[in-house]
């Protein structure tokens, strides 16, 4: 078997260990990774001792609590606290999602909290998305549309159905960091994220750059890097299915 | 003090925020021609519009008969006669076209039977003056802030606006009292960032971060109202702060108003549909202020459910589940989340939640932001739109699904304005170097802060402080109080500790920096809370129960140095825009 070794720099090493000062009997461990870019120093697993009685139910809740009463340095985005914004996705346990909507009960032993998987780590659990962003940018995520009047576009009820599924797409890019395809091509695949964006301008019936977009992601890297692994709509945490998304495009081009 | 590396940069206008209202600005400035950039702490899709749920107000008409008079006389009443009619007249005249435009660049809005714009009752949205509801909240489902974030954020990228991504703005640069550009952190690299720009418009949304219990992402902190501040400029009407009737008891998450619009309804521990006595004609679609009321009061009277007696019920378990899939999918999502409740089965426990400010830098209709020296006055080179904005439309009191509809109008105001001020590629002033080195002293005594309080604590003491001392119900003494205690976790400063020292992704600081533009609006929230001796609106004071026309027709300013502040009040714009529409005079609010 190939023997693969890790560059020395890159080797995740012991971290610090709090202990628990509150004397609770409700003790569970946090483990956390830890990499500040100021410092000439490899990345490190730290351990907290958190106090569960005093302890909202959410894995947010939990490293707010950290950051809050044990250790202000630590470094995560987060903001509205209830999974639409999307800053707060990071793996959890081995399985990515958002911090805000996952529960802590949900998960068994110890936590192990890491950044999103195969991204440049900025610091600590913030991760570097601008690759992805990008690529979103890249398949022009707005209406094409000749009319200039001042009336609404008549859309209806059933083609509007046509986008949920879609729209609700937060961006957290849960999906795009569990697709293996993404690690390995992440520079030319488009990714589960950006093409279930594709997808949603595509299918509107609003649009008038149906045939464009498609000839735009028919590529042999952008698409077809899928392999229908499924790892996206398993990690999707707002239950979107961008493998759909994805065969749905791929269907088209093949009847078009 | 410039141990820091500043790197310059030099825009027509910048824009100081990456949500509805920041977007649709930086759209309409590139539209123009205008070299923009964009400036925000978060990537623009992690804004807090992204949660607006129930809808954007406009009389289009799509369910019914509408008009955009009947639109501001519901806005001029749910602002409890605190509002500028000029402005409130420009936002409803302007709101349909504003709506039809978002359609346009690609927002996913439910649609009717016709295939035109779904629009869902909303509180206080009224037909012919005060006659029966009308249909006037254009939605997608319960997504609807979410659906035009993101919308928003694909013509900015269509215009090929610059975006400067997980920038933190630490001050305005000033020059003769008037706005030459602001200093950023970048925190991808712990670079100091100076942008110089003919007009800089601040779009930073609301402060609710500094109540323990809000609706409000953990980054709105009013950032931009605090550099005003810093600026010496004065914010207007901090007392009217928002509560949301249903917030998700114990966690904060905001339920829809768009639930009650689509039939839900709430009780009390008797099983009373109590609004039906707070508010006969309305019942559940009366104004916020007065449903948030109406549920303290019950809670007050022993009326509450569960073991405390501390919240009610929202009810929404009679509607067909299809209704609820197609249009509500979003709020059963978090009640099952947040509260364990399958709404289908199960009412939510919801109790009224800190969710809006209704004050922020002062502005005209044309999102000039506005100082006071003798009369009014604009202040030149700053602009302030959307929540971090008090225009003032929404007066005492904002209605709901009116805050999605002046983001977007006076966005396109902003952005109009500029291009009438600015022309692209006209020259900068020198600014002077010690408005640098002010920001960045401050910022450097900050980072090294070797004390012994945590910011997480000064944080909370005083969110633990507005909470208890300046809540849904004032008094005299809970608010003298509160003017005390205030200023406690201010003093705190004195010996804070901040432990992480490093400029790249430094949260510890960012935090405190958050911290310390908060404590300032609620220095000044307590203070202009303290001094209105009314009830108006959102602010009610259990000494002086009424309205106070005579004396109170007026909005407050309140100045901010260190913690002193200096009140002061302006006259509230008697007169209309145009002969469009006759003034409407203040009448008794009932619902």
């Amino acid at each position: 078997m190939v023997q693969l070794n890790l560059p020395a720099n890159s080797k995740v090493e012991k971290g610090q260990y709090y202990k628990d000062k509150t004397g609770s009997k409700n003790i569970r461990k946090i483990n956390i990774y830890r990499w500040d870019p100021s410092k000439n120093e490899n990345p490190r697993l730290d351990t907290y001792e958190v106090d569960m009685d005093n302890c909202s139910s959410k894995v947010l809740d939990v490293l707010n609590k950290i950051k809050n009463e044990i250790d202000p340095s630590i470094a995560y985005r987060r903001s509205c606290a209830h999974g639409v914004c999307g800053s707060c996705a990071m793996n959890m346990n081995g399985k990515n999602g958002l911090a805000c909507t996952k529960s802590h009960s949900e998960l068994d032993g110890d936590i192990d909290i890491y950044p999103l998987p195969h991204l440049k780590v900025l610091k600590d659990l913030i991760g570097d998305l601008s690759t992805l962003y990008k690529q979103y940018e890249s398949v022009e995520p707005w209406l094409k549309t000749s009319k200039v009047n001042d009336k609404e576009n008549i859309q209806s009820k059933d083609d509007r159905a046509k986008l949920d599924g879609l729209y609700e797409c937060i961006m957290c890019a849960c999906c795009s960091t569990s697709c293996p395809s993404y690690w390995w091509n992440g520079e030319k695949y488009l990714g589960p994220a950006v093409l279930l964006q594709a997808y949603r301008w595509i299918i509107d019936s609003r649009d008038e750059d149906r045939k464009e977009r498609l000839k735009k992601v028919a590529d042999e890297l952008k698409l077809y890097r899928c392999h229908t692994i499924l790892n996206c709509t398993n990690a999707c945490p707002k239950g979107l299915n961008p493998a759909k998304a994805i065969a749905e495009i791929k269907k088209m081009l093949a009847t078009a | 003090m410039s141990a820091y590396k500043i790197i310059d940069h030099e825009y027509d206008v910048v824009v100081l925020g990456a949500g509805g209202s920041g977007l649709r600005a930086a759209v309409g400035l590139s539209e123009a021609g205008l070299k923009t950039a964009c400036v925000s702490k978060v990537f623009p899709t992690r804004s807090h519009t992204s949660a607006a749920q129930g809808g954007i107000s406009a009389a289009l008409g799509n369910m019914g008969e509408d008009d955009w008079r009947w639109h501001m006389y519901d806005t001029v009443k749910g602002a409890d006669w605190l509002g500028d009619q000029d402005s409130i007249e420009y936002l409803c005249k302007e709101a349909p076209a504003a709506v039809l435009e978002l359609e346009k660049y690609g927002v996913p809005f439910s649609r009717t039977e016709e295939g035109k714009i779904y629009q869902r009752p909303f509180g206080g949205m009224t037909k012919n003056y005060g006659n029966e509801t009308v249909q006037r909240t254009c939605a997608a489902a319960d997504r609807t802030g979410h659906a035009i974030l993101h919308t928003l954020y694909g013509q900015a990228l269509k215009h090929n606006t610059e975006f400067f991504i997980e920038y933190f703005a630490l001050d305005l640069i000033m020059k003769d009292g008037a706005c030459k550009g602001i200093i950023a952190w970048n925190l991808n690299d712990g670079t100091i960032h100076r942008f110089r720009s003919h007009t800089t418009i601040i779009a930073t949304g609301g402060y609710g971060k500094v109540y323990y219990s809000a609706t409000s992402a953990h980054t709105c902190t009013g950032d931009g109202n605090a550099m005003a501040l810093r600026a010496g400029l004065p914010l207007q009407d901090m007392e009217f702060v928002q509560f949301h009737p249903t917030g998700i008891y114990g966690h904060g998450t905001l339920i829809s108003e768009g639930v009650r619009g689509e039939g839900g309804y709430l009780v009390n521990s008797k099983g009373e549909r109590f609004m039906e006595r707070y508010a006969p004609k309305a019942k559940d679609l009366a104004s916020r202020d007065v449903v948030s009321r109406s549920i303290a009061v019950e809670i007050n009277e022993g009326r509450g459910i569960g073991k405390e007696q501390d919240h009610v019920h929202l009810h929404i378990d009679h509607l067909d589940p299809k209704v609820i899939d197609e249009r509500l999918p979003g709020i059963s999502e978090a009640s099952k989340l947040f509260a364990n409740v399958d709404v289908t089965k199960e009412p939510i426990p919801v109790v009224p939640t800190v969710h809006y400010n209704m004050g922020g830098i002062p502005t005209n209709y044309k999102a000039e932001v506005l100082t006071l020296n003798g009369s009014e006055k604009t202040v030149p080179g700053l602009m302030a739109i959307g929540e971090a904005a008090c225009v003032s439309v929404h007066g005492a009191n904002r209605l709901g699904s009116n805050s999605l509809i002046d983001l977007v109008v006076f966005g396109r105001a902003a952005a109009k304005r500029a291009a009438e001020l600015v022309k692209p590629g006209m020259k900068h002033e020198e600014i002077d170097k010690n408005e640098t080195e002010r920001c960045l002293d401050r910022f450097d005594k900050l980072r090294n802060s070797e004390g012994s309080n945590p910011t997480s604590e000064l944080r909370l003491s005083m969110q633990k402080t507005m909470q208890s001392k300046c809540a849904v119900f004032r008094t005299e003494k809970t608010l003298k109080e509160g003017v005390d205690e205030i200023r406690k976790p201010y003093d705190g400063m004195d010996s804070l500790s901040v432990k992480d020292k490093s400029l790249i992704f430094n949260t510890d600081l960012v935090e405190t920096l958050e911290f310390d533009n908060l404590i300032r609006q609620a220095i000044t929230t307590m203070d202009s809370a303290y001094h209105r001796k009314e009830s108006r609106g959102a602010h009610a004071r259990e000494d002086f129960p009424k309205r106070d026309d005579e004396n109170y027709m007026q909005h407050t300013l309140s100045w901010c140095n260190g913690s002193k502040t200096k009140i002061n009040y302006r006259p509230v714009h008697r007169s209309t825009l145009t002969n469009d529409v006759q003034y409407f005079p203040p009448q008794e609010r009932v619902y």
